[in-house]
């Protein structure tokens, strides 16, 4: 995880908020490093987290988690960490034989229907069981991301209604945290793409969204950063908070920076 | 936030967006119901009943006594007799769509029959008493069910005391919505919009919060006012006047204009006598009527010009045309 990302959103891996949805939302830039942040983050917070992998291979979550200090591995092996594969139980879909109802068996059928078996899969990954010892911290979904989820054929209110259920169930009853990226394309034909993100937008109780500079590409400063706070427990002011940094991605941390007035000069 | 009631008020407590969420409004106009001692229904699709009754204090959330008369017009006025009923309910009823809508989980939390079932299952609860219909949201209904169905049921729910004479004018349903305006196009926005008698779309500037409302009444002009307005934190609603509009940005600060000619050694004015020279002195390229007919009337006094040449010694004159071995 960045520290410097803890200083901004005011929080630790200790001291966690539960009970929220944090959409991670990209435009113009690459917003993963993001989603590595939350997911040592939350494994750093002793939490129980189901990473539903759809982008990336594991190795490669795996090596970059190792920089930010957790292992993949070693958390999957004691049971903490619950990871869905996509790249590679896509393929399984096609050469298993149906048996029981797969998390991705939206890819099978000739109408992309619900996300329910996902749903259901995230489900029984994060029920917390009473085992009478020391149990995780609180569950976590974290999901890389929801737009394949569209590019894969599922319809945009499908997608809510999955994160609605993830939110319901996860979120409210059980406590836990659910973070999920989606990428706004920025094409205004692109409805879905829209429809999928302003509804998230709606639910969401945190947004952090990575921008691309308007200026284009520099080598000082990879974008900008804004956080939205929406969804406060008292509405004292309409406008909910919001704070915007520029930011510069090394090796191991996040340097954060108030937007600077003077143009940056390529 | 308008107090009146009127006969079969559909109110579309309308669009928010991202930016300026309409839920806090929601609450505040549900709460303002309630004190009012109607009952209050809410159809909860996208927060669970907790969050919802979040901020409410104990009279809003809890059971409380709602009394109302009835008496009968059938009588005579000296046989008339005024009934008291009291009856204990809860002023906000919270029908929870949001736990299991869909009917995912096993076993299942979900109302029966889905969404459209629990939305008509309003019209039936709303038996005694003027009451509120919250929408928690429209936008939620819209993506679950076919557009003509749903305005056909909000149409239904609205118009439910349309049969004359036995309701009293305080037994009507007022039916609030709430829109997330960017997710939908423009035909299902403008299908719920034509059944709302009022339409209230939030937005704002510089923190403060705004309400352009269109009032839509029968055979009338729709009107269209702006309301400023905050919600309290026990989401009272509390109007403003406008504000203020901060001073504008200060403009570029005007230098005073200097005049280039003042400290020039020649002389780039002109005189009154020379400006009326320079203007009247035609241009010798300039065609005017004048030119065109001097030329087309050589007058006398014009001489015809002449070309004087005295060759010297070295010229050859020759007076053969150089040019007649030319073909053309």
């Amino acid at each position: 995880m960045f520290p410097e990302l803890n200083n901004l959103l005011n929080t630790t891996p200790e001291g966690a908020e539960q009970g929220k949805l944090t959409l991670l939302c990209d435009a113009k830039t690459d917003g993963s490093f993001l989603v590595h942040h939350f997911l040592s983050f939350y494994l750093k917070a002793n939490c129980k987290v189901c990473f539903v992998a759809l982008v990336q291979s594991f190795s490669h979550y795996n090596m970059v988690g190792q920089k930010l200090g957790v292992s993949l591995t070693t958390a999957r092996e004691r049971g903490q960490l619950v990871v869905l594969e996509g790249l590679k139980s896509a393929v399984d879909i096609f050469f298993r034989p149906q048996e029981e109802p797969h998390p991705l068996q939206f890819l099978r059928e000739a109408n992309a229907g619900d996300l329910q078996p996902l749903y259901a899969f995230v489900r029984d990954a994060l029920e917390p069981v009473d085992c009478g010892e020391a149990a995780w911290r609180c569950p976590v979904l974290l999901v890389d991301d929801l737009s394949v989820l569209l590019s894969l054929g599922v319809g945009p209110v499908a997608v809510l209604d999955f994160v609605h259920y993830c939110r319901a169930t996860v979120c409210r009853e059980w406590k836990g945290n659910v973070v999920a990226l989606v990428h706004d394309s920025g094409d205004a034909e692109d409805e879905e793409s829209d429809v999928l993100l302003n509804g998230l937008s709606h639910q969401s109780h945190l947004i952090l969204r990575a921008e691309g500079l308007a200026t284009g590409f520099c080598k000082d400063v990879h974008g900008q950063l804004r956080i939205l706070w929406r969804r406060p427990l008292q509405p004292t002011t309409p406008r909910d908070r919001s704070l915007t940094y520029q930011y510069k991605i090394q090796d191991k941390s996040i340097f954060c920076c108030e937007p600077s007035s003077e143009p940056y000069s390529l | 936030g308008s107090g009146a009631r009127r006969a079969a008020e559909a109110v579309a407590n309308g669009p928010d967006s991202v930016e300026w969420e309409g839920r806090s409004l929601l609450k505040a106009l549900v709460k303002k119901s309630a004190l009012c001692g109607e009952q209050v229904h809410v159809l909860g699709c996208e927060v669970s009943e907790e969050e919802f009754r979040e901020g409410f204090d104990s009279s809003i959330n809890n059971r409380s006594i709602l009394y109302h008369l009835s008496h009968q017009r059938s009588l005579k006025p000296s046989r008339q007799f005024i009934e008291w009923k009291w009856v204990f309910q809860r002023r906000l009823v919270y029908h929870d769509l949001f736990r299991d809508p869909l009917s995912w989980s096993k076993p299942g939390k979900a109302l029966p029959g889905g969404p459209l079932e629990a939305l008509r299952a309003l019209d039936k609860r709303t038996g005694s008493g003027p009451a509120t219909i919250a929408l928690d949201s429209l936008s939620w209904l819209l993506h679950h069910l076919p557009c003509p169905i749903l305005c056909q049921t909000l149409h239904a729910l609205s118009r439910q005391d349309s049969c004359p004479g036995d309701t009293l004018p305080g037994e009507q349903v007022r039916v609030l919505g709430l829109l997330h305006e960017e997710l939908h196009g423009p035909g299902p926005l403008g299908a719920l919009s034509s059944l709302a008698q009022t339409e209230v779309t939030l937005s704002g500037t510089m923190g403060q919060a705004s309400a352009h409302i269109l009032y839509r009444r029968p055979r009338q002009r729709p009107t269209l006012q702006t309301q400023w307005f905050s919600i309290l934190p026990d989401f009272s609603l509390e109007l403003q006047v406008e504000p203020l509009l901060e001073s504008q940005p200060p403009s570029d600060l005007h230098t005073p204009s200097v005049d280039p000619t003042t400290h020039l050694t020649f002389n780039l004015h002109l005189s009154k006598k020379e400006r009326e020279a320079k203007d009247s002195l035609t241009l010798p390229f300039q065609f005017s009527s004048e030119k065109q007919q001097a030329l087309l009337r050589p007058g006398l006094g014009q001489a015809t010009s002449h070309i004087f040449y005295e060759p010297d010694a070295y010229d050859d004159l020759d007076q053969e045309d150089p040019d007649d071995d030319l073909d053309v």
